[in-house]
């Protein structure tokens, strides 16, 4: 069964709020993960690894350099289930 | 009647019987060092762990380190060195191709002629380098074993590199080998992924630097690929590993990963499900990343500040430029 956006981004907000801290309602599509979030390049590796696990996706070392927003990352995880 | 050739035969088993070591002899505080990068102590220590790494000075290369801390193992274990039959010196920071490290070291300390090359497995080297001597022991084509992870990788780092550079620092692990009653060193797993072999390495030829087409060649990574790669990939590695040894992750008295940064250690150790009573080496905290030298070293410090982890299982394992990786369990000297 494929996730909605919704359940991908609440799914993505609880694994950051795992691995940085970070409130799940600061997560936001529009959010950037370095400019507004603060997550450095390991923990974002972290959290990509954590999703690849949780939605069953695979995301390339290459990809995700172009991950630049929390909305980058739900696309990416919807448009590839 | 045709002659039939004699072969080698050694012991069951063999063991390390004792460590050395020698750092830098300079400790570089972060604040020393974060001008060039634009970086500050506290984001160092926050993505790294590292406080200090040590460097050594002009006069003091790699092979003066390895000497060092093979003269410690060899005075610890109370074997006459005319008795090692085997030096391995694993390095990347040779600035000298030829000859090798080794067979200076084993002149140095007194072991000639025994057989010496060195190992280019980069962070993988040490436990490269135990995985051949316990098996050339066990063979009978040796019968002590010096081996050696020792670096300067201070000659290769660029000030202005945030990649890796500030994170390296110079030293030398030694473990001597020899025969055994009881198994003290496991299988090893290892193998080689060459297709990352842009991950981590050199940023230019020496052939570059010498026709003016690159500045002297200096250590560079891709952090985050290397990250993932040693914490989930390696995890896989160290679970096949405890599994081939027969060890459970609770029999551990210490897991010694290469020393690569604080948080690949700490997420590594997560990966694996250690237990509280296992031992995580954190020598990266002070002495800094330095590379084959990494493993041994953190070693020589955990037998110093626990000495009852001595007789205990270790796991230990190397990851780095190749790609390459090694692994075994080993009893603590």
């Amino acid at each position: 069964m494929a996730y909605t956006t919704d359940e991908v981004l609440a799914g993505l907000a609880e694994l950051i709020t795992d691995e940085t801290g970070i409130d799940a309602s600061e997560v936001a599509l529009e959010k950037s993960f370095t400019d507004d979030l603060d997550i450095d390049s390991i923990s974002m590796m972290t959290i990509v690894v954590n999703a690849e696990e949780k939605f069953g996706v695979t995301i390339p070392d290459d990809e995700v350099k172009n991950l630049k927003t929390v909305k980058d990352a739900v696309d990416y995880i919807t448009n590839n289930q | 009647m045709p002659v039939t050739l004699k072969e080698a035969t050694g012991p069951a088993h063999s063991r390390i019987y004792a460590m050395g070591a020698a750092r830098g002899e300079n400790a570089v505080p972060n604040d020393d060092i974060v001008g060039p990068i634009n970086s500050s102590d506290e984001w160092i220590r926050q993505r790294t762990g590292v406080i200090t790494r040590v460097r050594a000075v002009r006069e003091t290369g790699a092979l003066e380190l390895a000497v060092e801390a093979a003269r410690e193992a060899i005075e610890k274990a109370a074997i006459d060195p005319a008795e090692i039959d085997l030096v391995i010196v694993a390095t990347i920071s040779n600035v000298q191709q030829t000859p090798s490290i080794s067979a200076v070291v084993a002149d140095r300390i007194g072991a000639t002629p025994a057989a010496a090359y060195d190992v280019n497995a980069a962070c993988a080297g040490y436990c490269y380098a135990i995985a051949q001597a316990d098996a050339l022991i066990r063979a009978g084509a040796a019968r002590y074993a010096m081996v050696i992870g020792a670096e300067k990788l201070s000659d290769v780092i660029d000030p202005t590199d945030r990649s890796i550079s500030f994170l390296l620092g110079d030293g030398a692990g030694a473990a001597l080998l020899g025969p055994s009653d009881t198994p003290g060193v496991s299988a090893t797993s290892w193998g080689s992924d060459g297709s990352k072999a842009g991950l981590v390495g050199m940023n230019a030829t020496l052939t570059q630097f010498r026709d003016g087409e690159a500045a002297w060649p200096t250590l560079r990574q891709e952090g985050p690929s290397v990250f993932r790669w040693a914490v989930w990939e390696m995890a896989k590695v160290a679970k096949q590993t405890l599994e081939n040894a027969g060890v459970k992750p609770e029999d551990l008295a210490a897991f010694i990963p290469h020393q690569a940064n604080m948080r690949i250690v700490d997420e590594f150790a997560k990966q694996l499900g250690l237990p509280d009573t296992v031992a995580i080496a954190d020598d990266i905290t002070t002495t800094g990343n330095t590379s084959a030298a990494s493993i041994p070293l953190a070693t020589h410090r955990l037998l110093q500040e626990r000495p009852e982890l001595s007789g205990g299982l270790a796991l230990q394992i190397g990851f780095g430029a190749g790609l390459v990786f090694a692994a075994q369990v080993v009893v603590l000297p």
